[in-house]
């Protein structure tokens, strides 16, 4: 069957507005999701479950947040880390001082004081925009990277400064295992992707794109930019601030503030930039290259250099490791300044003509 | 122009100075515009003429001056006011969203009348579906109406300069304005295009009753088709009237072909 929609024709404008107008595509996402859900845990090990799969799933839920703010609504934002543990830091804290709080509510809730956080953190935006509103993000990032050391509340007064999460419960179900924590990671991610795609598909998306394309249009329109910038700072610091709290709770277990530190907010711009700005899939894309391609490379190496006969050791690997990875990323962005998400498009548009193209 | 009624006044601005700075881009300029009437501006480069709409519709805020609009008083004009009172425009250097398809850029026209919140569109429930369906219903009208049907997928960025016009008014028009202002609507178009946009600018006067205030440098289309004229000159008005009076007055003509000494 070749991909095209050749003889699909579309009858209602419902049938036009869906997610995925090519029925192809339906098939293959569903197809994609359900082997995520049902063949990945017959196929994985532990390992790749921990030190893949779970940081992929989680930080691309982080990064479709970014996402929201820097692709559709065109606020270059450095304060992703801070968010993230704003959302971990607010998830323990509901968990361990609200008595019967479940953890998926913790979470949640985290996620909701990210974003309540991340309104107050995005005022500056009325005023100040690109590199200057970077910066002023990356007063949150330093504010609460010190909060977090300093004020011991956060913390509830752990002498070390390290908090730790144990006994994963949801509902009956006791996330013990990796292939537990993959499927309730996954599962969160497909809710909050499919609501992503919703919101960006809608009038408030629509309004975020038309702020980030030409704002003086956009008010002549009617659009407030005070509505529409604050909450993609909203929606965009729950979804960070979810993530935050999955990775404090369902990866680390137990964490300090430097897991969300000043790296993870360049990660997390880094994903988007290189997956594609203003593209859903992108972030996946993004967080695929940048978590899966330096452990791919770790793996290579030594097998590369066995074919040429070439002893590698560990620190040649790390080294070499960090040169291609940053080849990669500079390759990218010449060849395609859009991101992987372009590339994926051009090659679906190629396909839908191949083979015959005329 | 025969079988339209004009209206009574709907739009009144009265004294309004605009300066940026020390420099004064509009000194004391009145004039109005009646329901259902094509009302142009024009004047020379640089006479304030898009500083003038930019006023109307609260871009820029005059430091003296009122406008009336349905005989309510705007002391504070700003772009949503203006906007929810039914003031659409198109931009002289088209400022359409370069990276959204030709459908969604009509569709952020239909952006005030939407009103399902936040949460209803994020699990797409009833009424935001229901209402993504009622507006998309009114836009693809619209690109009807400006035959555009065969660009509604391609994103604006990839379509040439005539289009992008097109698309640009589809916009405004997608507010449902009763007061539409158009910046230089056929700058740089050649001459089907100009006919095509002229013909556009009539229908949509003349089917939806929409009043129009124009800004167009190509003077037999403005003679053509309006039904009177403002004349500006470094942001003085200089003139006021019919067509054809506007033709005939002797201050209107100095600023454009030089005086005789």
């Amino acid at each position: 069957m070749f991909y095209r929609e050749n003889g699909q024709f579309k009858t209602s404008y419902q049938a036009d507005q869906q997610i995925f107008p090519i029925p192809q595509d339906r098939w293959v996402i569903l197809g994609i999701v359900a082997f995520a859900f049902f063949g990945i845990p017959l196929l994985v090990d532990e390992y790749l479950f921990r030190a893949i799969l779970i940081p992929f799933l989680i930080l691309s839920l982080a990064a479709l947040g970014v996402n929201i703010l820097v692709g559709y609504c065109g606020q270059i934002t450095l304060g992703a880390g801070a968010f993230m543990a704003v959302g971990a830091y607010a998830a323990y804290n509901f968990l361990i001082r609200v008595s019967g709080m479940p953890m998926l509510g913790a979470i949640l809730l985290g996620g909701i004081t990210a974003a309540l956080v991340g309104i107050v953190f995005g005022i500056p935006s009325l005023r100040v925009r690109g590199l200057y509103l970077a910066v002023a993000t990356l007063a949150a990032q330093f504010f609460w990277d010190w909060a977090f050391l300093r004020v011991k509340w956060f913390t509830n007064d752990a002498s070390s400064g390290s908090v730790s999460v144990a006994n994963l419960q949801l509902f009956n179900w006791s996330i013990e295992s990796p292939t537990d924590k993959y499927l309730f990671c996954l599962g969160i991610l497909v809710v909050l992707g499919l609501m992503a795609k919703n919101l960006v598909r809608g009038s408030i998306g629509r309004q975020w794109m038309a702020i980030r394309d030409m704002d003086v249009a956009a008010t002549v329109i009617g659009i407030r930019p005070l509505y529409a910038k604050l909450s993609a700072f909203a929606v965009s610091s729950f979804y960070v601030g979810v993530a935050g709290g999955l990775w404090g709770f369902v990866h680390l277990g137990s964490w300090e503030p430097a897991a969300f530190s000043i790296d993870r907010s360049f990660q997390l711009l880094f994903m988007v930039i290189i997956g594609g700005m203003g593209s859903i899939v992108g972030s996946f894309f993004g967080a695929a290259f940048i978590v899966i391609l330096p452990i791919f490379l770790n793996q290579m190496l030594p097998l590369v250099g066995g074919l040429f006969g070439l002893e590698v050791s560990i620190a040649l690997v790390s080294h070499v490791e960090i040169m291609i990875f940053g080849a990669l990323i500079i390759f990218f962005l010449i060849v395609e300044p859009h991101g992987i998400a372009r590339l994926w498009s051009t090659a679906r548009e190629k396909l839908r003509l191949w083979p015959f193209p005329h | 122009m025969s079988g339209r009624n004009i209206g009574e006044v709907i739009l009144d601005l009265n004294n309004i100075s605009l300066s940026f700075g020390g420099v004064k881009a509009l000194t004391d300029i009145s004039f109005n515009v009646r329901e259902h009437e094509i009302r142009a501006i024009i004047g020379p480069n640089g006479a304030g003429k898009s500083s003038m709409l930019n006023v109307i519709n609260g871009v820029y805020r005059p430091q003296h001056g009122e406008i009336i609009l349905r005989g309510e008083h705007f002391a504070n004009m700003n772009s949503y006011k203006a906007a929810k009172a039914g003031l659409a425009r198109t931009f002289q250097n088209i400022a359409l969203f370069k990276g959204m398809s030709v459908l969604d850029n009509i569709m952020t026209g239909r952006n005030l009348k939407m009103k399902a919140n936040i949460l209803q569109q994020a699990f797409w429930l009833g009424p935001a579906q229901r209402e993504e369906l009622e507006h998309r219903l009114k836009v693809e009208e619209i690109i009807d109406f400006l035959e555009i049907q065969h660009i509604r997928k391609i994103p604006v960025g990839r379509l040439p300069y005539g289009l992008q016009k097109r698309v640009d008014l589809a916009r405004a028009l997608a507010m449902e304005p009763q007061i539409l202002l158009l910046d230089e609507p056929m700058a740089g178009m050649n001459v089907e295009e100009k006919q095509d946009m002229c013909r556009f600018i009539l229908d949509v006067n003349d089917q939806f009753g929409t009043t129009v205030v124009l800004i167009e440098h190509d003077m037999g289309v403005v003679m053509d088709i309006s039904d009177r004229v403002v004349v500006l000159d470094y942001g003085k008005k200089i003139g006021d009237g019919t067509p054809d009076e506007v033709r005939a007055n002797p201050d209107v003509i100095s600023a454009y072909l030089g005086a005789s000494h």
